[in-house]
């Protein structure tokens, strides 16, 4: 539900920046619209802006890659590699043929890239969900790698830091990514159990079985601004209730409003706010 | 003949308006039932009823999916879609039932957690999110019973527990059919065919063993013969409870944590680091 309106508004935005190019005769590729202000930016200069608009703020999607270039410090972090095999518990045959196309394209494994490294100095286990795949949509692979990064962070005893971006629980894999809520929950609870900090970041867009499960138990909850943020998706939840939703239902914004968020933190601040989070946790 | 019907089929008997909900349940399986209501955070939401039932002289604490039996009770319950306080209601229970050493049964039967405004300015992810994490750690002795329809955070927001049963004409999946082909298809008139696909059939869970026990139904459903139903799941609760009793509280919530641990595992697992 979620998933389908974020891919038609990213299409929709694809095809008007295309037009806009077409009108402005601007080379395709190196310029970029703001979803927000839609002013054209010249893309070098918004990624050196922590891709975020230069003129009105708004924050652009980012790749795992990305995220972990701009919160670990360089050449700290060792990815958790594990050999994955196909996992397909419907038996669809458009899904594996999905997951190996998405793998070449996006050359990754998954929608979650976990590892280990360091915040200016300081260790930790850090999870960073990625949309480019399948919307970072939680199926059993990404329930594993979570959970497995979590029971690292317990043998390790380090904090843990998870950046989510997701759709939801995976539809093609079924019940078995509904279940991936509980066993990432569950670890979660271990965690708490041993004392440890998490710090769960919740970016643009949240929703569904990772705001039901995981994203929404961190001991300290930061978003980023604007990011949509929820449980059910707008559209269902119009189709629910038959009324419009109000102007700046389920943002960041909202959230923090409502109680659910700690903070919302600027993407040029994240790596110090998380960093100052770490130490506030240290020596006692 | 039951072996015939597909999932469809399975879905329309766990949806039919006369199927016992769970208070039919337990009015027939409890010597005694005492209600109890409110999160004490907000109000009561009635599409989860909670309360303590005495059972062959043993306590339980009852939290239970409630579905209206007619319009007015549809309407008063929610259809059965709860709202974040009915598991912020079930969490209070649940921890109660801990401290007071008395084993948790809960009925699952949704259809999802409310999609409502209201529920999303109430955190209706946050509150499914800790029912779940809470479950996964509770001391005491969880029986779930998946009695209709079992459908996504909604259901496995109470569905956390050492024993799942699960009635054999219900259905336990990830979203309503509906939900499904709208979001994989584009198309929410295609239900049917996702339902085939989806394996949400008690028969496919046992399966993947996501659930423990299918309990037979009477010839042609459930409501065909509500106290034999009630009977039959009667037997599998105390069965279920014999087992978990004389299981140690460290070594039960360990087991409970390997169980879902194990749900999505896949074959090779070579980690580097």
């Amino acid at each position: 539900m979620v998933i389908d309106k974020i891919r038609k508004r990213e299409v929709e935005s694809i095809a008007t920046e295309q037009n806009e190019y077409k009108k402005a005769d601007i080379p395709v590729g190196k310029w970029v619209k703001c979803n927000k202000c839609k002013e054209i930016l010249y893309k070098d200069i918004v990624r050196e802006n922590y891709s975020v608009c230069p003129n009105c703020g708004y924050h652009f999607r980012l790749s795992s890659r990305r995220r972990i270039a701009q919160i670990i410090d360089q050449g700290t972090f060792q990815e958790f590699e594990l050999d994955i095999d196909n996992v397909n518990p419907l038996g669809m045959n458009e899904y594996t043929k999905k997951i190996d196309g998405l793998r070449e394209k996006t050359g990754l494994d998954e929608a979650v890239k976990c590892g280990q490294g360091k915040i200016n100095g300081e260790e930790v286990v850090i999870c960073v969900m990625d949309a480019n795949f399948l919307m970072g949509s939680m199926g059993t692979v990404v329930g594993e790698k979570i959970t497995y990064s979590i029971e690292k962070a317990i043998e390790l005893k380090l904090p843990l830091i998870i950046f989510s971006v997701s759709g939801g629980a995976r539809m093609q894999e079924g019940i078995m990514s509904l279940m991936q809520m509980a066993k990432t929950s569950a670890a979660i609870g271990k965690l708490d159990k041993a004392g440890l900090l998490f710090i769960s970041i919740l970016t643009d867009p949240t929703y569904g079985g990772v705001t039901a499960s995981f994203a929404s138990l961190g001991d300290i909850i930061l978003a980023e601004p604007n990011a949509m943020i929820g449980f059910a998706g707008p559209r269902v939840i119009e189709q629910t209730i038959k009324q419009e939703l109000p102007e700046g239902f389920q943002t960041a914004e909202f959230q923090l409003e409502h109680g659910f968020v700690d903070k919302i933190v600027e993407r040029s601040k994240m790596k110090d706010t998380i960093y100052r989070i770490l130490l506030m946790h240290k020596n006692n | 003949m039951s072996k015939e019907l597909n999932a469809w089929d399975k879905l329309s008997i766990a949806r039919a308006p006369d199927r016992p909900t769970a208070l039919d349940y337990i009015d027939n399986i409890f010597q005694e039932f005492i209600e109890l209501h409110g999160d004490r955070q907000f109000s009561d939401d009635k599409a989860i009823v909670c309360g303590l039932a005495k059972l062959n002289g043993i306590n339980f604490t009852i939290i239970a999916e409630q579905k209206g039996r007619n319009t007015k009770e549809n309407i008063e319950r929610n259809f059965g879609m709860p709202n974040p306080e009915s598991y912020r209601k079930s969490s209070r229970f649940m921890k109660q039932a801990e401290k007071f050493n008395r084993p948790i049964i809960t009925f699952v039967d949704t259809k999802g957690a409310y999609p409502g405004l209201g529920a999303e300015e109430r955190g209706q992810g946050e509150a499914i999110a800790k029912s779940i994490l809470e479950m996964s750690r509770i001391r005491v002795p969880i029986i779930v019973v998946v009695i209709g329809e079992g459908s996504s955070g909604g259901a496995l927001a109470i569905g956390v527990g050492d024993e799942i049963l699960m009635l054999e004409n219900a259905v336990y999946s990830i979203l309503s059919p509906e939900g499904y082909s709208s979001i994989l298809w584009k198309d929410s008139s295609r239900a049917k065919e996702a339902a085939e696909i989806m394996k949400m059939t008690a028969k496919d869970l046992l399966d993947f063993k996501v659930i423990d026990k299918i309990i037979e139904e009477p010839k042609g459903g459930a409501q065909k013969n509500v106290k034999l139903m009630s009977e039959n799941i009667k037997q599998e609760i105390l069965t279920a409870y014999e087992k978990l009793k004389t299981i140690d509280q460290d070594e039960l919530i360990n087991k409970r944590y390997d169980k879902f641990r194990k749900m999505g595992e896949y074959k090779s697992k070579s980690y580097n680091i």
